[in-house]
């Protein structure tokens, strides 16, 4: 817990390498572009083209396909449910994690992180291995006529599992970083609890909040491992947009597979622009803020 | 940054965490709590839903294996209609496509399959062990229930570039093979049996003698796949190896979508693949659609639907209908059966692919 003092460390940033040569500096920024270029922008594009190769019709037949709409649907309301879950739950554990000191602290950002370090298959199997037929809340969920895996409810679960941290990550350094000093303030003055948190926490962290939401939106509707597993994959019910690529690509329907792709990859650019306006705004706001 | 030592913030601060360790430490015992006294309520709630809903439509679902897409693609038309002329009933249908071994898995695990078209009897024999299908199903339809068949052929490149006539073929060094994994795939341990059939006839019966052969064979294969059209995918659209050791009717169907780019080669032994049709029996009394399901395995068997399975490159189990196919197919083919030559599944299943059986000694070096 021993934080940096944050003076020292933008002193460190502020250094710059001094005497690089000119064509080091030309082999390293065309290296770097070289690569972005081929791992990420020529796949890309190729989703584009295979996309389109047959025509604006098979294009648009493919994307109003009942089917493909329907895996939208799932896969566009396992977002919503997943973002607003982790953003609720989110909120809660950064402001627990870096407002208060309490015993299991640090177990509990450890537990926080655990989606990221777990590979998605095993997220998915444990839900089969509780919610499951062999699993043991099987007997308790058919009492109630519940279905978990094989059913929405699964992969609404397997994708707030995935998408667990996002939030909650990107809000705890920047918390930890504003201290208490705003909060203790608010106290003294009179301010109840509700008060200080919408008046002085949630303002600071607002571009945070944003940010870790729209990562979390990415996140959420691109996941294909855990989902798959829980999913059963019935057409028209349990699959989703990227489950149904891979059927699409199975059934030599590669046109399709691509111009479903496609959804996703502009969804994707767009989620990326927005992130960069909210990236920007806050910086701005920051240095404002700062002066 | 400390300093925290406001009597107002302390209590606020102090509930909260509390609140929150509640929270976490309640949730998990509420779930075990409430776990422990369903066990008696099952049933009651399994009798009470149990009862034919005479409504407007049904929907059942088919839990399938992976070539099979376009063949239910078109029989579901067909049993809609025969449906409804039927019952006067819409019923929509469900499909989900895999490797057979993963599928009867997800059926084991939860997933709610009124019926199972599966690539393999020994796949349906497992939900019969896990108390989703009654004991008997075997005899449940015709023909073993198995309304279609197919078999194992050879999907080469054009010109077949490497010479492949034949399973000797296949074994010499620098043929790469692609075919799945028959862990988890029913096409592949139809693969697996088949070439096996072609070792024994060829090797006077001799066990050493065979496992060597299908071990040269596997010391062939580049890519495993987990289930059939993984590897027709591999073969095909990813242009990787020689050979596909291959359903004939996912060979007829690559050759039908590049025409230009393949031909099957028939080998002079292959085996008779029976894929199994099943009634999930749990799943189809609980829904209250068991007489949809029957129906809809039990109209495999008519003329219409026999007569789809040719057109989608399944043999059908109706002599006369398969006879119509005979410039599709070729019939003079040596088929060895799974019942007469390796004494039903069960027993090919314990000698070759259960663990550290004959599949796994030959696939570790």
């Amino acid at each position: 817990m021993n934080l940096a003092n944050p003076a020292e460390a933008s002193n460190r940033i502020q250094e710059k390498p001094r005497g690089s040569g000119k064509a080091a500096k030309s082999i390293l920024i065309g290296l770097g572009v070289a690569f972005i270029l081929i791992m990420l922008v020529l796949p890309l594009i190729t989703v584009c083209v295979y996309a389109l190769k047959q025509g604006w019709e098979v294009f648009s037949g493919a994307i109003t396909d009942p089917y493909a709409i329907k895996a939208l649907q799932l896969t566009l309301l396992a977002t919503v449910v997943a973002v607003v879950c982790n953003t609720i739950f989110g909120l809660f554990a950064s402001w627990a994690i870096s407002k208060f000191h309490f015993r299991g602290k640090q177990f509990l950002t450890t537990l926080i992180d655990i989606p990221f370090a777990i590979s998605p298959i095993i997220a998915g199997l444990v839900f089969i291995l509780v919610f499951g037929r062999i699993g043991w809340a099987y007997d308790f969920l058919q009492a109630y006529d519940l279905k978990v895996v094989f059913a929405v409810p699964g992969i609404i679960l397997a994708t707030i599992f995935v998408t667990f941290p996002f939030v909650a990550r990107e809000l705890i350094p920047l918390m930890q970083a504003q201290g208490n000093d705003e909060e203790e303030a608010a106290a003294l003055m009179g301010a109840n609890w509700w008060t200080i948190y919408r008046k002085v926490t949630l303002p600071h962290i607002k571009w945070g909040l944003l940010y870790g939401v729209i990562l979390c939106t990415a996140r959420a509707l691109g996941e294909f491992g855990a989902v798959s597993v829980v999913s059963g994959h019935l057409r028209g019910k349990t699959n989703t947009l990227p489950l149904h690529i891979e059927i699409l690509f199975n059934e030599f329907q590669l046109t399709a597979a691509f111009a479903v792709s496609s959804i996703l990859v502009v969804t994707a650019i767009i989620i990326l622009i927005l992130r960069n306006i909210v990236e920007f705004k806050g910086r701005k706001e920051e240095s404002e803020h700062v002066r | 940054m400390m300093g925290f030592r406001l009597a107002q913030m302390n209590a606020w601060r102090k509930k909260t965490v509390l609140g929150l360790t509640l929270l976490v430490a309640v949730a998990p015992l509420a779930a075990c709590g409430s776990n422990a006294p369903s066990n008696g309520s099952t049933a009651e709630a399994q009798g009470a839903s149990g009862e034919t809903p005479a409504s407007a439509s049904v929907e059942i679902t088919n839990v399938s294996y992976d070539p099979t897409r376009e063949l239910y693609d078109a029989y579901n038309k067909l049993f809609q209609t025969h449906w409804k002329e039927k019952s006067g009933q819409d019923v929509s249908i469900i499909q989900s496509h895999g490797g057979s071994g993963k599928q009867a898995r997800s059926v084991l695990e939860g997933n709610e399959a009124d019926v199972v078209t599966l690539a393999l009897e020994q796949d349906v024999a497992e939900l019969e062990k896990g108390g989703l299908i009654e004991p008997g199903w075997v005899d449940e339809f015709d023909k073993q229930s198995s309304p279609y068949t197919s078999t194992i052929v050879f999907l080469v490149r054009k010109g077949n570039p490497k010479g492949i006539k034949d399973w000797d073929d296949i074994v010499k060094s620098g043929v790469e093979i692609i075919t799945p994994n028959p862990k988890t795939s029913g096409g592949a341990r139809w693969n697996f049996l088949a070439a096996w059939a072609y070792a024994q006839a060829h090797d006077g019966a001799d066990e050493a003698k065979s496992t060597e052969f299908i071990k040269s064979l596997y010391n062939n294969v580049t890519v495993l796949d987990t289930g059939a059209r993984g590897a027709t995918t591999t073969f095909v659209e990813n242009n990787q190896g020689d050979v596909l050791l291959a359903w004939e009717n996912e060979a007829f169907l690559s050759i039908k979508e590049h025409p230009d780019d393949y031909e099957i080669v028939t080998p002079s032994i292959s085996i008779l693949a029976q894929p199994s049709v099943a009634v999930v029996d749990e799943i189809a009394k609980k829904r209250g659609t068991e007489e949809v399901s029957t129906e809809y395995l039990q109209y495999l068997y008519s003329d219409e639907a026999q007569k789809l399975a040719g057109e989608n490159y399944y043999r059908p189990s109706n002599p006369d209908i398969l006879a119509q196919f005979s410039d599709t197919f070729n019939l003079d083919l040596k088929l060895v059966t799974i019942d007469d030559d390796f004494g039903g599944w069960e027993a090919a299943t314990e000698k070759f692919f259960a663990d550290g059986a004959i599949f796994d000694q030959i696939y570790q070096k």
